[in-house]
């Protein structure tokens, strides 16, 4: 059957195969509302036994405009855009547009897949072949799968400067010596707890004594090697959550978290103390050393202080330990200040 | 040159003649750093001096070189991908050949800054075509010889591909289709297979 318009304006009489190389997802629709002839991408998407003899409502279910129930109020909404869906394949949404023909003799509707291209190309399984050459839903598909394949290209690269920052920054944060973190990443982590109000924490400042002596003594090398020491003691002695630092030469801060009770602050100032005063050999010597630690707690002050206020105060703690003599702890106290 | 390209070269050379050989490579070439990233933008010397390097180490003449590189372009399993997105020219492999002028856009539509030669295509007769194709490093023809050839194979067609000199500006193709249907090929549905 040919799609014919009248003999007024000029006829054009198009036979099925030109419309099905045009179009190839036309549908044509008897006066009646059966489907004539559908499109070979159209029977294709269909299949067996195809959609001709059946109601073009049957096959098809308009989703907009709403409420179109019979093939009358579809010719209604000539020229306006259809969404709609194969019954049998209702999750993949077409695009459509139906033309009556002159003369009360039936429709055309022709299809496009709007935005449903990817899922309906792979589910229905077609080719470059089922697309007429000038459609653009072939351009679509290539640009969707080239956008795949950079996109994962973009995130594996993402990820590596990602693993690669991360490595960068634990190392700019890390006292290659000891393995314990360094000034900046103490700073970084002071910055942090004083300026989030709920978290209580303990600051202690620990100084190494007669650790000069052993530089002087023994050189360099068993100096850093008594520093590594210190470094595991540390490791050992702290808790998951405590974050010890190695800050200075023989200086090492360390914040509690969260902050201890006087008593418990002792006992761990004590411990630790008393753990570097053990004997430490290296090599063929044997070395003695001391430490002495000032220590300040947040929530001993009235009102939230300052870092440079802690800072302070935990120096002078320090200095109180070391003026006590060696292997001496001193507890701030702002009430004695 | 967009590291996509310098990419697919290290690729080749890795994956062609062994790890080792690219680490020589780039110490010859003195790179400083271990793999070109494929989205990045290195200096074009850094690519001539890959390529060169590579040639020199390998002993081979540099034509070889780039076909074998434009074959492997087509038909090493990881560039899928690209042999996929290539066949979206067209369903015949005349088609194919026809919709390479487009290939500079097609190419900019998926990866904005990347260099692609401009190729002009003749069809003689329906079975027999000339391609002109200029890029921004010499080498293109070698290159376009290797990768349609596997592409050939791959529409299953009969064809024979020969370079057909350089007319000062472009470097020239020459392509005889015999039979566009001699084997079987490898089926293109558009649809991506699901990984």
């Amino acid at each position: 059957m040919n799609i014919q318009t009248p003999k007024a304006g000029g006829a054009l009489v198009l036979p099925q195969s030109v419309m099905d190389a045009l179009l190839p997802m036309h549908i044509h629709i008897g006066a009646d509302g059966t489907i004539l002839h559908a499109g070979p991408t159209c029977e294709r998407m269909v299949g067996s036994p195809g959609s001709v003899g059946r109601q073009i409502l049957d096959v098809f279910r308009i989703r907009r405009p709403d409420g179109i129930d019979n093939f009358d109020a579809l010719m209604q909404a000539a020229n306006q855009r259809l969404s709609l869906s194969l019954r049998q394949a209702d999750h993949l949404p077409f695009r459509g547009v139906i033309q009556p023909l002159p003369g009360g003799a039936g429709a055309v509707m022709n299809l496009s897949f709007g935005l449903s291209f990817a899922r309906a190309v792979t589910e229905f399984s077609l080719t470059l072949t089922d697309f007429a050459p000038t459609d653009q839903t072939v351009e679509l598909l290539y640009l969707n799968e080239a956008k795949a394949s950079t996109t994962r290209l973009s995130e594996h690269l993402t990820n590596r400067l990602q693993d690669a920052h991360a490595i960068a920054q634990a190392q700019a944060r890390t006292d290659v010596l000891t393995g314990l973190s360094n000034r900046r990443a103490m700073d970084d982590e002071l910055k942090y707890l004083i300026s989030s109000r709920n978290q209580d924490f303990t600051l202690m400042h620990l100084d190494l004594d007669l650790f000069k002596q052993v530089n002087d003594t023994h050189g360099h090398a068993a100096g850093d090697a008594v520093l590594m020491e210190i470094g595991k003691i540390l490791d050992s002695e702290l808790r998951r959550h405590d974050f010890p630092a190695r800050i200075g030469g023989d200086e090492f801060l360390i914040a509690l978290r969260p902050a201890q009770s006087d008593a418990v602050v002792a006992r761990i100032a004590n411990r630790i103390i008393r753990r570097i005063e053990e004997p430490i050999y290296i090599e063929d010597i044997t070395v003695r050393i001391s430490a002495s630690v000032g220590i300040a707690s947040t929530p001993s002050y009235q009102r939230r202080p300052e870092l440079k206020q802690l800072m302070e105060d935990v120096d002078n703690a320090l200095y109180a330990a070391k003026h006590n003599g060696r292997g001496q702890y001193s507890i701030f106290d702002p009430e004695l200040a | 040159m967009h590291g996509m390209i310098n990419r697919a070269f290290q690729g080749f050379l890795v994956d062609t003649y062994g790890r080792e050989v690219w680490d020589e490579v780039r110490s010859v070439a003195q790179l400083r750093f271990v793999d070109f990233e494929a989205m990045l933008q290195y200096d074009d010397r850094l690519t001539l001096s890959c390529f060169d390097a590579a040639r020199t180490l390998l002993h081979k003449h540099p034509n070889v070189l780039l076909e074998d590189l434009g074959t492997f372009l087509i038909t090493h399993p990881p560039y899928a991908p690209l042999k996929r997105l290539l066949r979206f020219g067209g369903s015949t492999l005349s088609d194919f050949l026809l919709s390479l002028d487009e290939l500079p856009e097609r190419g900019r539509m998926a990866m904005p800054n990347i260099e692609m030669p401009e190729i002009e295509v003749f069809a003689v007769d329906e079975r027999t075509f000339q391609l002109k194709a200029r890029w921004v490093l010499p080498g293109i023809g070698p290159i376009l010889l290797g990768a349609l050839r596997a592409m050939a194979d791959d529409y299953g067609a009969l064809a024979t591909l020969s370079l057909d000199g350089f007319d000062g500006k472009k470097e020239c193709l020459h392509i005889d289709i015999f039979d566009t249907a001699h084997s079987k090929g490898n089926a293109f549905v558009l649809g991506e297979v699901p990984a």
